[in-house]
């Protein structure tokens, strides 16, 4: 049991240390093994998601069948899972069925319950979202007083303030004036704060994949 | 064999250098093996202050782990996040209730699942081990959100980890987790989730300390090593940022 372990540490630091060399040393013989490496990877993420599915349907099962307390929404996950599962398997993603002589008197199944189903429920989680966003931005001064957190609330009134008197066309001098700040904090702070966020993200990401590539880091359970 | 040259030459020296510094700096810890001086990070204190209260109170451990691509750019945010996740189940295993761990993304929901079991192997709890413990709720951002919500409210979770690469959907998320009275600590590699969580989370982790976890959450000396490359990494561009500048300035200026 103890070699499980090993073998992994060996088998992801010698794939991402040649995948990683052959990026920079194009090696005669050996051109398709770094797209080899990559493609099995996505090959593998395929499974895993096939893997993840019938996995979130089996707890949804249990859910059920022990008769929790909101059981009824595993429920509805359940039916639209298998409904899917089933329209898009059985007849294929692009199966059309015709119900009238007309050529606009066809219903694609599998696409007309993402267009009419999916779409508009994420559509309205969406607008969730943008209250849910206000209503944290109102609740930051409560939570975390400092001057950053001031900043972060004038940037956002000043952004919202730019976008909504220069679509509505409202104050027509103050919102020039209220536009050409907002510009401005887009174009010049915004920018380099997300730069420097950025380059943080970058050394660390750069110093994780070393890690796993000296086998020093193994959060893949090995 | 082609050597590399140009853009391709810098990015492999820069790598070379980085690896050879994080390989000494490992070595220096290991053998120096004292205190860490690493900077304070507020977020991680208040966090190893919640697992603490959450094991002591019998409550549930939420780690959401994102919708990283693992075959693509997200890995690197999915792979610290598994390390925060390891660390963080390895210390909540003594509790009644083990950890639950959500993703939106299949190799996660695996990896996870082996993070988990992994740890309960290493504090010898394997018996522990619940496979229903690291699931994935949804394919997609939304629904992942949306399947992660009723995990905060239906499972006694009184601390949420939200660690990994998430958009601006994880305010749902955050939002529950208020809702329901819960510590919150999230961090992100996507720059506008980083804004929302700013506003929306307890304990916002910014930029490069969620890949700091490690460190913090004592996960070996390559961690403590590695993040102290980072920072020297760091301050070097920021010289050569300023420099680059304070040229093109000169340069401007000089007749």
């Amino acid at each position: 049991m103890r070699r499980l372990p090993l073998l992994s540490t060996v088998v992801a630091a010698l794939s991402g240390g040649l995948a990683l060399y052959l990026l920079f040393f194009q090696i005669p013989g050996l051109a398709g093994l770094r797209s080899y490496l990559l493609q099995s990877a996505a090959s593998l993420a395929a499974l895993a998601l096939i893997v993840g599915i019938i996995h979130l349907l089996t707890v949804h099962l249990d859910k059920l069948i022990a008769g929790e307390e909101r059981a009824v929404y595993s429920g509805v996950l359940v039916f639209a899972l298998l409904l899917t599962f089933l329209l898009a398997f059985a007849f294929g993603p692009n199966f059309s069925y015709s119900y009238g002589s007309d050529a606009t008197d066809r219903i694609e199944p599998a696409n007309w319950l993402f267009q009419y189903v999916q779409t508009p429920i994420e559509i309205s989680l969406m607008a969730l979202l943008s209250i849910s966003l206000l209503y944290a931005a109102g609740r930051l001064l409560r939570r975390r007083v400092n001057t950053f957190s001031v900043v972060f609330l004038i940037s956002v009134v000043i952004a919202l303030l730019g976008s909504s008197l220069v679509a509505t066309g409202g104050f027509a001098g103050l919102s020039d004036a209220v536009a050409t700040v907002s510009q401005w904090v887009a174009r010049v702070p915004a920018v380099a704060g997300a730069r420097g966020i950025i380059l943080g993200v970058a050394l660390g990401t750069i110093a994780t994949g070393l890690r796993i590539i000296m086998g020093s880091d193994r959060p893949y359970g090995g | 064999m082609n050597l590399p040259v140009g853009d391709e030459l810098t990015a492999l020296v820069f790598i070379v250098i980085f690896l050879s510094f994080i390989i000494v700096f490992t070595i220096y810890e290991r053998v120096r093996s004292g205190g860490r001086n690493l900077r304070d990070i507020p977020a991680f204190n208040a966090l190893i202050r919640a697992i603490g209260l959450s094991v002591e109170d019998g409550t549930r451990l939420h780690v959401s782990l994102g919708s990283s691509d693992m075959a693509g750019e997200g890995s690197g945010a999915g792979l610290a996040a598994l390390t925060i996740l390891e660390r963080v189940a390895r210390t909540a295993s003594v509790s009644d209730t083990p950890p639950v761990v959500t993703s939106g993304e299949g190799v996660l929901a695996v990896l996870s699942r082996q993070a988990l079991s992994g740890a309960f192997r290493a504090v010898e709890a394997s018996e522990q081990f619940d496979p229903n413990q690291g699931r994935m709720t949804g394919a997609t951002p939304f629904s992942y959100a949306a399947g992660a919500m009723p995990v905060i409210f239906d499972e006694q979770v009184s601390t949420n980890i939200l660690v990994g690469n998430f958009g601006p959907e994880i305010a749902l998320i955050t939002e529950a987790a208020d809702r329901s009275g819960g510590f919150t600590l999230a961090g992100t590699d996507n720059t506008p989730a980083q804004a929302v969580l700013y506003a929306a989370a307890q304990e916002p982790l910014i930029g490069e300390e969620l890949y700091a976890g490690g460190a913090y959450l004592r996960a070996g000396n390559a961690h403590t090593a590695s993040l102290r490359v980072q920072d020297i990494f760091r301050w070097l561009i920021i010289a050569f940022i300023i420099g680059g500048g304070v040229l093109r300035f000169i340069q401007g200026v000089a007749p």
